[in-house]
């Protein structure tokens, strides 16, 4: 999926569930049952099948396409092989790219860019927020393989405009993504994602009431202070909601790959890429499949990690 | 038309009691007003009757059918919302004819009544617009007419005056009695407005807690409210409230220790229901209740607490040790802040109720 | 004093602002001006003399052409459809059913999809097609595409569907509408707002997805847009920058028309507001 919902909303302060119900069951269910089935056939099944997949030798030819054995844990072995599993280009060399991706570009990059931006423009309107607001968006919306074409020109060495304007400023012309490969993904990625962020933060800051920011500003808070005392405390929900989404899109995104190929020399080969090379270059369905769990098992942790901070939160409050 | 009978229904939502052990009858053509704070019930109860929720326990009946567990439908009702509930994407006459609609009514057939209705309700020239191009007054008009035009045996409102300002609900609330006098409908009109419902309704069912407080005609409820309950809440300003302790022997109500009412003129009243002891409360009306600026055999002292102008009259709110009380003064000046005035309580209309907030006697 | 303060403030707005604006929108101006270049560049210059005929070399391939305007609107408006569809319908099931649980069950499916839906279910994905007999075909590539759209298109569905007064609904009901009626008659055209954001929405994401077409199809003629790109390279193997960028322009240039028109029409934002 290359970008997520316009909209967001926290599920708390709903008691939408408490109220009875217009339908009886049987009709709701009625209502209910494609969307049932899709997510019945195309998120839980392959679920569950990726881990029975996981313990396969399954490959997309040869007598083990039709015929898959049962090799136990011999995939994970292999890919938590301790010798070679930091190496380039192998699953912990992957990993470490990912970790710094998403932290990089998720949690500093598009969650900072965006709170920021969101907090500057809150209670402005006009043209400058209009346009901010509508280039980031675009930057969000256009396809995957445009963008990455334009990336690739923006960055490139000699005649790209980003080295334009930094040799036109006596800064150089850096082989972007040959000697900051793993930099590059990153500024891209934030570049690519802020707007959910923006967007989100946004709406966050619109319901709270001016009356409290008022209140501030007749005991004369400072804009920081006005932050850090009463804008913080009322998001946290929203902060954390924005960073179990970003983190979950970033951890599972390809576009890079558009970028980079995942190189040079693996130096970007973030984990969604290397199952992507293992399954459907090399056709290893089994080990795909388990580098799959693994991804799944890490953000599923994520999340819980993430819903626990936003549990707390919510009792705290 | 219909009676409405409610035996023992009580609904639950989840541990909170919604309605709990009712039994109401609403006679053929009557009209009854469900009144009470929010939360009370009221509006639940309606619901139930509407068929939008069914009762864990306890039966209903609308005319000589039970319908406890029939869908709204097949219970021959209309029913009038508080947000009037008129569909914005169409005009006013789909809104009215909707009900028509559903029941296969031709459009042609369907257009004829709903004019015929419209126009009795002076809304006919406004049938092409949306519920958003006409005013307030109007769409509570409308959504009456959706329900007239359904020609049920019962009517149902639920607070259908409470989203107008202040001066078309009066007239509304004329149009609305005209009406039911004129169709002779069952009808039940939830509020939360004692003035309303005193002005509307035949019978009045004051709620609380899911529990029915009161049921009579509007005077007798105002005029002899059954608990503290309906007494704090009928009338504006309501009726005072004072804790006191009765001493049968010596003929005295004392209240706040200091101050002594003699009811010695009225033992006898009182006595049949009483026994000495601590927990009563007094109950008295603003009105009944008159001050002298010297003090007069049987008057009680107390300060000016706050004076507040009604226009042609005051409410003039005096502490008497720790409580307040109000009293409702009929001339042309009030006497100053602070000042210490005499009270005279009309004994003959006083209250007294029990620990329990049952009325004694 | 003040007012050199308020001076210095809107100097720094003015200039805050544009950085954001030059850092959102410098990488893309490469594809405003290439397509109009006559020789092929990665740099940004605005031509001497503008020239179309990098389109009309475009439009030469009829690969990339087909790819376009046929498989990409299969995909694209199919996914559309679908998502919207039963979208729409389970976000009123679930909105108007009383089920305990149901906010979080929504919230987890949307998170299981990001988990899921991403790249972790590829194989399964494939393989299911591949049982299914769906391997290059365009429904495969719908269907898939809907299952991972689905959970956050009912997310944001819901909110509108929320938004509707239930009294509506319970009037219709007294006077005796059936659930199919009041669907139709009321919740429907009162959803119409939320249905046509999530439809492009929807038609958005498919429109530039890349991993699943590319996983899923294998016969050239089937590709969208995205994947044919890529065939606008030299014999030696090198993109030819002027025609993938007057491509990259065709291709992105709906998406730009359809964002304007939700602007337009609803104001792009979280719809609804969001709940705290």
């Amino acid at each position: 999926m290359q970008f997520g919902p316009l909209y967001v909303s926290d599920t708390e302060g709903y008691d939408v569930e408490k109220r009875p119900g217009i339908f009886s069951g049987k009709i709701g269910v009625a209502f209910l049952a494609p969307a049932l089935v899709f997510v019945a056939i195309f998120l839980i099944l392959p679920f569950f099948w990726i881990f029975y997949l996981s313990f396969t030798n399954r490959t997309l030819t040869g007598i083990t396409a039709a015929h898959p054995e049962f090799v136990g844990l011999a995939n994970y072995e292999r890919l938590f092989d301790t010798d070679r599993w930091m190496r380039l280009g192998e699953f912990g060399n992957a990993l470490w790219i990912t970790a710094r991706f998403v932290l990089g570009s998720a949690i500093l990059g598009q969650a900072v860019v965006g709170l920021t931006i969101a907090w500057f423009f809150y209670r402005r309107k006009g043209f400058l927020r209009e346009l901010v607001f509508t280039t980031a968006v675009l930057a969000w919306i256009i396809p995957e393989v445009v963008v990455a074409f334009a990336w690739s020109a923006f960055l490139d060495v000699d005649r790209g405009t980003l080295n334009t304007i930094l040799a036109a400023l006596g800064l150089g012309k850096p082989d972007w993504l040959f000697d900051h490969p793993l930099l590059s993904i990153i500024i891209f990625n934030t570049w690519r994602g802020s707007a959910f962020s923006i967007l989100l933060f946004s709406s966050a800051l619109e319901t709270i009431p001016p009356s409290y920011v008022e209140t501030a500003d007749v005991v004369g808070a400072s804009g920081w202070r006005k932050f850090r005392d009463i804008f913080f405390p009322l998001m946290r929900g929203h902060i954390l909601t924005d960073l179990i989404l970003i983190t979950l899109w970033t951890f599972n995104v390809f576009t890079p790959f558009l970028l980079t190929g995942g190189g040079p020399r693996f130096k970007t080969e973030l984990v969604s890429i290397y199952t992507y090379r293992t399954a459907f270059k090399f056709f290893e369905f089994g080990k795909g499949s388990a580098i799959a769990v693994v991804m799944m098992l890490i953000n599923l942790t994520l999340a819980m990690g993430y819903l626990i901070m936003l549990r707390r939160q919510k009792v705290a409050s | 038309m219909a009676k409405i009978l409610l035996e023992h229904v009580t609904k639950r939502f989840g541990e909170l009691i919604a309605v709990n052990d009712v039994t109401l009858e609403v006679h053929d053509g009557e009209f009854v007003a469900l009144l009470g704070p929010s939360g009370c019930g009221k509006t639940t109860t309606l619901r139930l009757i509407a068929g939008l929720e069914v009762p864990n326990a306890g039966r209903i009946q609308i005319g000589e059918r039970e319908v406890t567990h029939l869908p709204p439908r097949e219970r021959d009702v209309a029913m009038v919302f508080q947000d009037y509930a008129l569909y914005p994407h169409m005009t006013l006459l789909d809104n009215i004819g909707y009900p028509l609609k559903v029941r296969g009514v031709g459009r042609r057939e369907m257009v004829g009544r709903v004019t015929e209705v419209a126009q009795k309700l002076q809304i006919g020239d406004l049938l092409q617009r949306r519920p958003a191009q006409v005013s307030g007054g109007q769409q509570q008009r409308a959504s009456v007419a959706r329900a007239l035009v359904h020609q049920a045996q019962v009517f149902l409102f639920d607070e259908p005056l409470s989203n107008l300002d202040a001066k078309l609900r009066l007239e509304a609330r004329a149009f609305l009695k005209h009406l039911q006098r004129e169709v002779g409908v069952t009808a039940v009109y939830v509020t939360h407005d004692q003035a309303e419902a005193m002005a509307l309704a035949d019978r009045i069912v004051v709620m609380n807690y899911g529990k029915i407080m009161q049921i009579g005609d509007p005077l007798q409820v105002y005029s002899r409210p059954a608990n503290t309950f309906v007494a704090s809440f009928m009338g504006n300003p309501p009726m005072n409230l004072l804790p006191c302790r009765v001493d049968l022997a010596a003929g005295k109500i004392i209240f706040d220790d200091d101050y002594m009412l003699d009811i010695a003129a009225h033992r006898e009243r009182w006595s049949a229901a009483i026994s000495n002891g601590p927990q009563f409360t007094l109950g008295i009306r603003p009105e009944h209740i008159s001050i002298s600026p010297t003090q007069l055999p049987g008057t009680i002292p107390s300060q000016v607490y706050a004076v507040q102008p009604l226009g042609g009259e005051w409410l003039v709110v005096t502490q008497v040790g720790r409580e307040l009380v109000s009293v409702r003064l009929f001339q042309d000046e009030a006497p100053p802040l602070a000042e210490t005035v005499w009270l005279r309580f009309d004994l003959a209309r006083t209250f007294l109720y029990g620990s329990d907030g049952e009325l004694l006697q | 004093m003040r007012e050199y303060e308020s001076h210095l403030s809107k100097a720094f707005i003015i200039v805050f602002s544009l950085v954001c604006v030059a850092f959102f929108s410098v990488p893309l101006l490469w594809l405003l001006t290439a397509p109009f270049t006559p020789k092929t560049t990665l740099a940004v210059e605005i031509p001497a003399n503008p020239t179309l005929e990098n389109f009309r070399r475009v439009f030469d391939n009829s690969f990339a052409i087909r790819a376009l305007f046929r498989n990409n609107l299969i995909i694209a408006g199919g996914a559309m459809l679908m998502v919207s569809t039963v979208a729409t319908l389970a976000s009123y099931g679930l909105s108007r059913t009383r089920l305990p649980g149901k906010n979080t069950l929504v919230y987890v499916l949307m998170l299981f999809s990001s988990v899921v839906g991403g790249t972790a279910a590829m194989v399964p994905l494939f393989l299911l097609a591949h049982n299914l007999h769906l391997i290059d075909t365009h429904l495969g590539v719908i269907l898939v595409l809907t299952g991972g759209l689905l959970p956050a298109a009912i997310f944001m569905m819901r909110d509108f569907v929320e938004s509707i007064p239930r009294s509506y609904e319970e009037a219709a009901i007294v006077y005796g509408a059936s659930p199919l009626r009041i669907f139709c008659d009321i919740a429907f055209p009162l959803i119409r707002p939320g249905v046509a954001v999530v439809a492009i929405w929807t038609f958005v994401n498919a429109w530039g997805a890349f991993l699943i077409p590319v996983v899923m199809l294998r016969n050239p003629k089937n590709m969208p847009a995205s994947v044919a790109l890529y065939s606008f390279y030299s014999e030696a193997g090198t993109p030819i920058h002027t025609l993938v960028a007057a491509y990259a322009f065709l291709y992105g240039i709906p998406v730009l028309v359809l964002y304007l028109l939700v602007n337009w029409r609803f104001g792009f934002r979280f719809f609804g507001g969001i709940k705290s």
